[in-house]
């Protein structure tokens, strides 16, 4: 295989993600606001970190954990389909949790998303914890799409039932951690989980017979979107109640 | 003076890179693991894989200290300047070229598309043929950017507004729920997963830190009730106006 694949195709794809929103914020603060860039040269540098950053970020996902990880989605998917027994289908949704957890705390987007809550909440939340909570909603919301496709229950019942719980939450979770958690549940899905959690759903659909990789492979990203709001909700709810019974 | 900041930079990629390493053990623990005791097999090309982690710390890094001081305060200083001028209307046009911007060549968002069309003609939905399949691609996708960049503007005049957002998004959501009951089967699954796959690792940030922005230069908005809420309106939408795309085209 090509060992350290090809650095610069890899920066000009990562550049077509940047460089469109650089332009962008460029032409308005230009030529619409018409105000210089407050301190360029260290913009730009933060610009170019991020560019590379991204790059080297994506590259070596590709050339260390995403063959091993695709590699290991698909044989324990192959063995559900030797083996009915409920071990076989044990070590899939321990899989399946351990996945959803470890890829969300590496997930850049949530680690942005966390420290500027931490920040605008004047450390009242925790970047950690609430990476933490993050990840457990999608641990368990990934867990829960493995056991419909084995079981090959609908998925908007899930999904119904998953907004009933955010709707009732919402009602009596403090106030201000629900746009956070809102949030969290969009966040959660980019660059490190999609691709390990798209493999192992389409190769439990594949395996398994009598589920279609179009239409049962996919739901998986839907889960992890939903379940974050919930733990997150959660997460605020005990913090509350705990300080509640303390007084 | 340049040794002083080349110092303080030296300090912060450091503990950067102590933070990617943190981030990043749990991920090589459990496949490792998995690999060893489960499946009992060695790596693969051990160097490489290696190689590859290494990779991805210092890039975890290098994205961390880049976010701190160019697309954060980028985001800020734009939504500072936005609301001192006062101009909704150009707020308003920049919210939505960001959202329909960033996400229009979006690269999961071309795959998922891709992956729908063909479902879509597999079940008979539309012709299968290969001109049918793309244009439905592209329909879906134009369709997707469009619905995140108007759910910036409503999230952005959210913020200016002060309008509730859980009225807004579980009023979405009981809108997704009356439309799965009558949308076409095949579209839902994809209406689903759209709405997750939106939110790009560039866009993320930037939507973050103007909503945070604008949130704390407008008084009597907090930061963090009123600064978030972004992310999710721009997950949500896509949902609604996907499936609506099904109703009207088939």
């Amino acid at each position: 295989m090509e060992l350290f694949l090809n650095p610069t195709k890899l920066l000009l794809t990562t550049a077509k993600d940047v460089l469109p929103v650089l332009g962008l914020l460029v032409v308005f603060q230009m030529v619409v606001l018409r105000r210089p860039l407050p301190r360029p040269g260290r913009i730009i540098f933060g610009f170019v970190l991020v560019l590379v950053g991204m790059a080297c970020f994506l590259g070596g996902l590709d050339l260390a954990l995403f063959p091993v990880g695709r590699a290991m989605a698909l044989q324990l998917s192959a063995s559900a389909q030797t083996g009915s027994s409920w071990a076989a289908y044990g070590w899939i949704y321990l899989f399946a949790f351990l996945v959803g957890f470890s890829t969300t705390i590496a997930e850049p987007s949530l680690i942005a998303v966390a420290n500027k809550a931490e920040e605008a909440s004047y450390k009242a939340v925790s970047s950690k914890g609430l990476r933490i909570a993050v990840a457990l909603g999608v641990a368990v919301g990934i867990t829960l799409g493995t056991f419909r496709i084995v079981t090959g229950t609908p998925l908007y019942l899930y999904i119904l039932f998953g907004y009933m719980i955010v709707a009732i939450q919402t009602y009596f979770a403090p106030r201000m951690i629900i746009p956070l958690a809102y949030d969290s549940g969009g966040v959660t899905t980019s660059t490190v989980t999609v691709p390990l959690v798209a493999a192992l759903g389409l190769g439990l659909a594949s395996n398994i017979p009598g589920r279609s990789p179009v239409i049962d492979g996919f739901g998986l990203i839907a889960f992890a979107s939903l379940f974050p709001i919930i733990s997150v909700l959660g997460y605020a709810q005990l913090a509350q109640w705990v300080v509640r019974r303390r007084k | 003076m340049h040794t002083g900041l080349f110092l303080n930079l030296i300090k912060t990629l450091g503990k950067a890179l102590l933070g990617a390493c943190r981030d990043l053990a749990p991920i090589v623990i459990v496949i490792a693991v998995f690999q060893i005791l489960v499946l009992h097999q060695p790596f693969p090309e051990l160097v490489s894989v290696l190689g590859g982690l290494g990779l991805v710390i210092v890039g975890l890094a290098l994205f961390v200290v880049g976010l701190d001081i160019g697309l954060f305060p980028l985001g800020e200083a734009l939504a500072e300047e936005f609301s001192r001028k006062g101009s909704l209307v150009w707020l308003l046009v920049f919210a939505f070229a960001l959202g329909f911007g960033t996400t229009v060549a979006e690269p999961a968002l071309i795959a998922v598309t891709r992956e729908g069309a063909r479902a879509a003609a597999e079940a008979g939905l539309i012709n299968n043929t290969p001109a049918d399949i793309q244009r439905y691609a592209l329909h879906v996708r134009l369709t997707v950017a469009l619905s995140v960049g108007m759910a910036i503007v409503l999230g952005v005049l959210r913020i200016l507004r002060g309008w509730s957002l859980p009225i807004i998004v579980v009023g979405g959501y009981i809108l997704v729920m009356v439309m799965t009951l009558f949308a076409p089967k095949e579209i839902v699954g994809l209406a689903y997963d759209l709405g997750g796959v939106t939110t790009s690792t560039v866009t993320v940030p930037l939507v973050t830190a103007l909503g945070v922005g604008l949130a704390r230069t407008i008084r009597g908005r907090n930061p963090l009730t009123d600064g978030f809420g972004l992310i999710a309106l721009a997950s949500l939408a896509p949902m609604i106006f996907v499936m609506g795309y099904g109703f009207f085209s088939y």
